[in-house]
């Protein structure tokens, strides 16, 4: 059996705010019988983009999280839900626009805070894939062509060619440790859930101060070594993909001609350590 | 023979008509607005017949009515044949018009609804769109952000997405390049503002009736005074535009020309009929009015400054991009991104067409550098190395980079030989030989912020590798750093530094992968600057192409005072302006001053201000409420489709509709003008007929419809019509444009789009911009500039430069230096007049606010719409009401108190505006970054002090030239000081209420 599912690279966010107003296009004062009632404007965030900033000014990155409804196979909502939730032989997740009037425990009951309360129609609503779309003969979710940089893709396939895909790709899910089993994957999503640490090494050069290419930084968390990398030709490292809060870190900085530096620093999240300035052996 | 052919004509006339009624409700609902006699003969009366309207059914009969309601009368039975054959030529029928060969009597509404019934019955019965299995009809239309299908249920939008092509709309093209090959998806792209749309045309902010201020009697007390403070009543159509029309003969009579200003701003609806330089411009030339002079907004330091060096005058300074997608691809290495952010800005309406290029040098191992104040949304998607730089000092960086070029010898020293002069000039003032001051990497350090050591590393990799250098919003210009108080110097470094790169060689360029796409810019359809149906041939580009192609009755505004647009304000209130043009005819053009008033001209008394706000893209703009109450201003009416900024200054109001409810046509961001070729920057060019979705909100009309009907009041609607409907006006143009031979109107209008083939072949593709000045050819790109007289030497050889080369000091600038010593021939270093070094502003306001182009609304288009204000990186909503955003570092932030989403005072001596503070790292210290363009425009009095809600932070911003002599404008270089807002409590409480 096919099934519906969309992975999302968090790196190329760049036009998902798109996805968000596509959503409000699509559902806000428009019912879909049999799919979903007219979302309310003021409650109609069913998709949303999530900023994350990493790091600190100058090494600073910065992605947009897209989130929605996950259409999770085993989902807190429809454990919550009973006959007001249904799961579609395609993955898809729908709350029953009729049966879920009054039903605000199905909203408390999303771990991913990803259905709204419609206070005028007293209904739990989320964004239900574009189901009506899809079988009006739609090929994909509306989001796809509105983010056409290529940050979204909607796949139908297996659950067993989906789960080969996301150990080949390492595509990750929201949530994990729940174990909800999400249809929603993303890709890069170190950008969102990982820490990143930089910094800046220099020297002396004929009086003036300059930046060092090619030295090598090595961050070591308690005793191991974590990531070996080395300064571009601004003289900047990036340790990327670094768990958060690892606590105390040496980061050892070396370069031939100069003697070895340490320096010790605490991570808990991302952070720029400044200026390491290089002395002549 | 030819007379009896005319009379069989004349009595089908009627049978025709009652048939197309039969079968068309619609055309009868139409042919019903008028029961009356029309008479249609022969000058001598020889030949004629008339016909009774009556209910919709038309009778006729042979012969002179001695008192129809409106005759068309022609000189004789050859002429009458000529212009009402089926086939007659449109240019032709023009000239009849224009030579009283055919001449309108009587009634001009009637005339002229009978002339648009007439063509009406032309396309009666085409199917419009496409029924989709929703049982929606699919439509087109194409808005700043990109064209879009439009799926319209019961009279309402449903919902708007991009256009995907079909399978036998035209193939894309492809790019090679380093063993790949690149291709664009089969789509067009839209803006965040054109995904908003819809939500925008439902606005709670669109008028849907014509209004009068309370206190405003056109026959008694005005109370000018009142304006924007007082309220509305509503009043009919009949009476609202008896008022315009009245006034406007009034100010003719009383004051004569130049009384009425016709003020509009830069942008407008998509669309080459309902454009303000088609539409607003034919109406207004018909009037007569006050021009309001633009100054190059968006180009400033590059049409100031920077096209001294180099020229290309004719795009108001800014280089081209033919070619530069494959080049850049194939042959670069790096690309700078300099005050350029092409992922907020979009090309300015291309939308995201080109975010996948930039992608695909991202796979092919490109290296990016962002010098920018701002870790902007083109740096998050793409990384690299962010050198934060505090504004308006990128001049000194650039010339320190260039300093480290010339010591180490990093330029291309054939290069500078051959194609440049000046050079040694221009190292002696790096080197410091002339004044003492070695411009090094130190010596630029405190200025700009930027770390020496980052200096020298930048100056080495752009020389060591083959670089593209992307600027403002197009990668050739536009915005950014331009608009600052040393907009002009940074632009003109920016040229001097691709000259010492060997600019025009493989793989370096100026460009961001924004422009240079491989589409056939040789396939002819008009773009929104050449004029439309406004018959102009002085102030668009319509001489070019547009009036030759599409015969219409050329339209003239004969009143030469023009007033400066930065300085309306001191216009009216101090009575006198002086600006300098805008002239892209020759480099010297700018070096001329007008002045306002001009002699045997009326100072301005009346107001008709058309569409959208400018409060918040106009520099101090307070002064413009000022200038709204001054008593000399008799009337002021406000044509436009939101209750914005400055709609709310109006004496009367009339409500417009937007674009989704007239019908128009138009191709995807394709300017004309000064915009020559500028769908470069789209995958595939998309023309489409804008089709009228839905009926106008409320009581809303389109503007060409209250055009007509206010100089129907005149005597001049059918010289305003030519007897056209706007969709008989969308069939002219299309008509003009090469569409006819690829597509017929009848599948065009039920389609609604056209897919215009790209250029499939690689040798016919234009060359590569500076290609041929680099290897010393003649100039092969398909651009006609400049023009002829231009040239110093050989026509074709060299840039638009006296010496045909570039000129590192320009002969232009040292031929006027004494009177324009600001604007040195030699491009000094010249801090800010409002920046880090004016001390003592600096004490009080220790902030650089920036205020760039709006990533998520068009200037103040789509602002405003609901969805687009819950963009949570656009507005703030707090206590139930919206903020515009102010970001901060957290170092600024924390010394001041401020936490995230706190409400905060953003204020200098010109005013207070409350912005939500967004804290993070993302912004340089000692910056304070937002978007300019809010719509809206609130002054409060909260706690005994004057401070607007609505986000129009230009109230702030200086109204100085950047350097005195020219008419530009310099608003990214405003000092503030932020402050956590005391009074929040009660401003909500004042708001709620």
């Amino acid at each position: 059996m096919k099934k519906w599912n969309l992975i999302i690279d968090v790196e190329k966010g760049v036009d998902f705010i798109n996805a968000v107003l596509s959503a409000k296009d699509e559902y806000v004062g428009n019912e879909h019988p049999g799919y979903s009632a007219p979302v309310a404007l003021e409650s109609s965030d069913i998709v949303t983009i999530e900023r994350k900033v990493r790091g600190e000014t100058p090494v600073v990155d910065a992605v947009n999280v897209l989130r929605m409804c996950n259409h999770c196979d085993d989902a807190p909502c429809m454990k919550a839900g009973g006959n007001a939730v249904k799961k579609r032989d395609d993955g898809i997740v729908i709350i029953d626009p009729e049966k879920a009037r009054g039903r605000k425990d199905i909203v408390d009951a999303c771990p991913y805070d990803a259905i709204v309360w419609n206070e005028e129609l007293q209904l739990p609503q989320s964004w239900t894939f574009d189901a009506h779309l899809l079988d009006q003969g739609w090929d994909k979710p509306r989001c796809i062509a509105a983010c056409a940089s290529g940050g979204i893709e909607a796949v139908k396939i297996t659950d067993d060619e989906m789960r080969k895909r996301a150990e080949d790709e390492q595509l990750e899910v929201m949530k994990p440790e729940l174990d909800t089993k999400p249809r929603i994957y993303y890709r890069n999503l170190y950008r969102y859930n990982t820490v990143l640490v930089g910094g800046t090494v220099t020297c002396e050069n004929d009086t003036v101060d300059d930046c060092v290419e090619g030295a090598t930084a090595t961050l070591i968390a308690q005793g191991f070594e974590e990531s070996v990398v080395e300064t571009d030709e601004f003289g900047e490292f990036r340790f990327d993909r670094v768990a958060p809060n690892t606590g105390s870190c040496e980061i050892l900085i070396s370069c031939d001609g100069y003697a070895t530096q340490s320096i010790s620093v605490d991570v808990q999240d991302s952070k720029y350590i400044g200026v390491v300035r290089l002395e002549r052996l | 023979m030819k007379s009896i052919a005319l009379r069989i004509v004349l009595f089908i006339l009627a049978p025709m008509l009652n048939r197309t009624s039969k079968k068309y409700p619609a055309f009868r609902d139409e042919a019903r607005l008028h029961d009356c006699v029309l008479q249609i003969k022969t000058k001598n009366n020889q030949i004629g017949r008339h016909y009774f309207f009556k209910d919709g059914r038309v009778r006729s009969v042979a012969g002179v009515h001695p008192s129809p309601d409106a005759a068309i009368v022609f000189k004789n039975v050859d002429i009458a044949m000529q212009t009402l054959r089926p086939d007659a030529e449109m240019a032709f029928k023009v000239h009849a018009v224009k030579n009283f060969l055919m001449t309108i009597e009587g009634s001009d509404s009637i005339a002229n609804w009978i002339l648009k019934l007439l063509q009406r019955m032309n396309y009666e019965g085409f199917k419009f769109g496409e029924k989709m299995p929703d049982g929606c009809m699919r439509y087109t239309t194409v808005t700043n952000g990109g064209p879009l299908h439009v799926h319209v249920r019961d009279g309402k939008i449903i919902r708007m997405t991009p256009i995907e092509f079909a399978e036998d709309d035209a193939a894309s093209w492809t790019i090679k390049a380093r063993g790949r090959e690149f291709k664009p998806k089969r789509q067009t792209t839209v803006a965040p503002h054109g995904c908003s749309m819809k939500s925008t045309v439902y606005s709670d902010g669109r008028l849907l009736h014509p209004m009068k201020r309370v206190d405003f009697d056109p026959d008694g007390e005005r109370n000018p005074q009142n304006r924007g403070i007082s309220g509305y009543e509503r009043i009919s159509w009949d009476e609202a535009l008896d008022i315009v029309a009245n006034e406007i003969k009034r100010q003719k009579k009383k004051y004569g020309p130049g009384a009425l200003l016709l003020q509009h701003c830069s942008h407008h609806q998509w669309g080459n009929v309902g454009y303000y330089l088609s539409a607003m411009m034919r109406f207004g030339n018909l009037i007569g009015y006050t021009r309001m002079a633009m100054n190059p907004d968006s180009w400033e330091g590059w049409y100031w400054g920077a096209q001294h060096h180099v020229g290309f005058t004719q795009r108001v300074g800014t280089p081209p991009s033919y070619g530069t997608l494959e080049d850049c691809l194939q042959e670069a290495e790096q690309i700078v991104f300099w005050s350029s952010d092409p992922e907020s800005t979009n090309a300015s309406y291309a939308a995201f067409e080109s975010t996948p290029r930039r992608l695909w040098a991202k796979e092919l191992g490109f290296d990016f550098v962002h010098i920018d104040p701002h870790y902007n949304p083109t740096a998050q998607l793409l990384g690299g190395k962010w050198i934060p730089i505090k504004p308006t000092t990128d001049p000194a960086l650039a010339i320190a980079i260039m300093y480290v070029w010339a010591t180490e010898g990093l330029y291309d020293k054939d290069y500078v030989a051959e194609r440049t002069t000046g050079f040694d000039e221009w190292r002696d003032y790096l080197l410091g030989t002339d004044d003492g001051v070695p411009k090094t990497p130190e010596w630029q350090e405190s200025e700009t912020g930027v770390a020496a050591r980052d200096v020298r590393a930048l100056a080495r990799s752009w020389a060591k590798k083959k670089t593209y250098l992307s600027c403002g919003m197009s990668g050739t210009g536009f915005g950014g750093a331009c608009r600052g108080a040393t907009g002009t110097q940074w632009a003109r470094c920016m040229i001097l530094m691709m000259a010492m790169q060997g600019w025009g060689k493989p793989g370096i360029n100026m460009g961001g992968l924004i422009g240079g796409s491989p589409v056939d810019l040789q396939f002819y359809f008009p773009g929104y600057a050449d004029g439309g149906i406004s018959g102009d041939l002085n102030f668009t580009g319509s001489a070019i192409s547009n009036y030759q192609r599409m015969p219409h009755i050329l339209t003239v505004n004969p009143c030469m005072q023009q007033v400066p647009k930065q300085k309306i304000p001191e216009a009216i209130i101090d009575g006198e302006a002086e600006g300098y043009l805008w002239d892209g005819m020759s480099q010297e053009g700018q070096f001329v001053p007008f002045q306002y008033p001009l002699p045997g001209f009326s100072p301005i008394h009346m107001i008709y201000r058309y569409g959208s706000s400018a409060f918040s893209t106009t520099t101090n703009s307070g002064r413009f409420a000022k200038s709204y109450r001054h008593d000399s201003i008799e009337f002021v009416v406000n044509q436009t489709i939101f209750m914005e900024g400055e709609a709310q200054f109006a004496d009367v109001i009339l409500p417009a509709c937007s674009n989704l409810e007239r019908w128009d046509i138009g191709e995807w961001n394709s300017a004309g003008g000064y915009g020559l070729h500028n769908t470069e920057v789209l995958n595939h060019r998309v023309i489409a007929l804008q089709h009228k979705c839905i009926e106008p909100l409320g009581e809303s009309r389109s503007d060409y419809r209250i055009f007509t009907e206010i100089l129907e009041r005149l005597g001049m609607g059918a010289v305003f019509t030519e007897g056209c409907g706007e969709l008989d006006w969308a069939k002219r143009i299309f008509d003009s444009s090469d569409l006819p031979k690829h597509i017929s109107w009848k599948e065009f209008v039920r389609k609604g789009y056209f897919v215009v083939p790209a250029e499939y072949e690689e040798s016919l593709r234009p060359p590569v911009s500076m290609r041929w000045f680099a290897e010393g050819r003649k100039k092969d790109v398909p651009e006609p500039h400049p023009l002829p007289s231009q040239w110093a030497e050989d026509f074709g050889y060299g840039v638009h430069t006296p010496s045909g080369k570039i000129e590192f000091v320009p002969e232009i600038l040292k031929r006027n230096e004494e009177t324009h010593p600001e604007r040195p021939a030699l491009n000094r270093y010249i801090p800010s007049w409002e920046g880090p070094r004016t001390k003592e502003l600096v004490d009080r306001f220790p902030l650089q606010m920036i205020a760039t182009h709006s990533r998520y609304s068009f200037h103040t288009y789509s602002d405003g719409s609901s969805f687009t204000n819950q963009i949570k990186d656009h507005r703030t909503q707090i206590d139930g009401q919206y903020y515009w955003i102010m970001r901060l570092s957290p170092e600024d932030a924390e010394a001041r108190g401020i936490e995230q989403n706190d409400l905060v005072k953003v204020f200098n001596d010109r005013g207070a505006v409350i912005c939500a503070a967004d804290i993070s790292h993302l912004v340089k210290t000692g910056v304070a970054k937002s978007y300019e363009s809010s719509a809206s425009y609130e002054v409060l009095q909260i706690n005994g002090e004057e401070v607007e809600v609505g986000g129009s932070l230009n109230i702030l911003t200086p109204e100085r030239p950047q350097v005195p002599g020219t008419h530009s404008m310099s608003p990214n270089s405003t000092l503030v000081q932020v402050e956590k807002y005391r009074h929040a409590g009660e401003l909500m409480k004042t708001r709620a209420a």
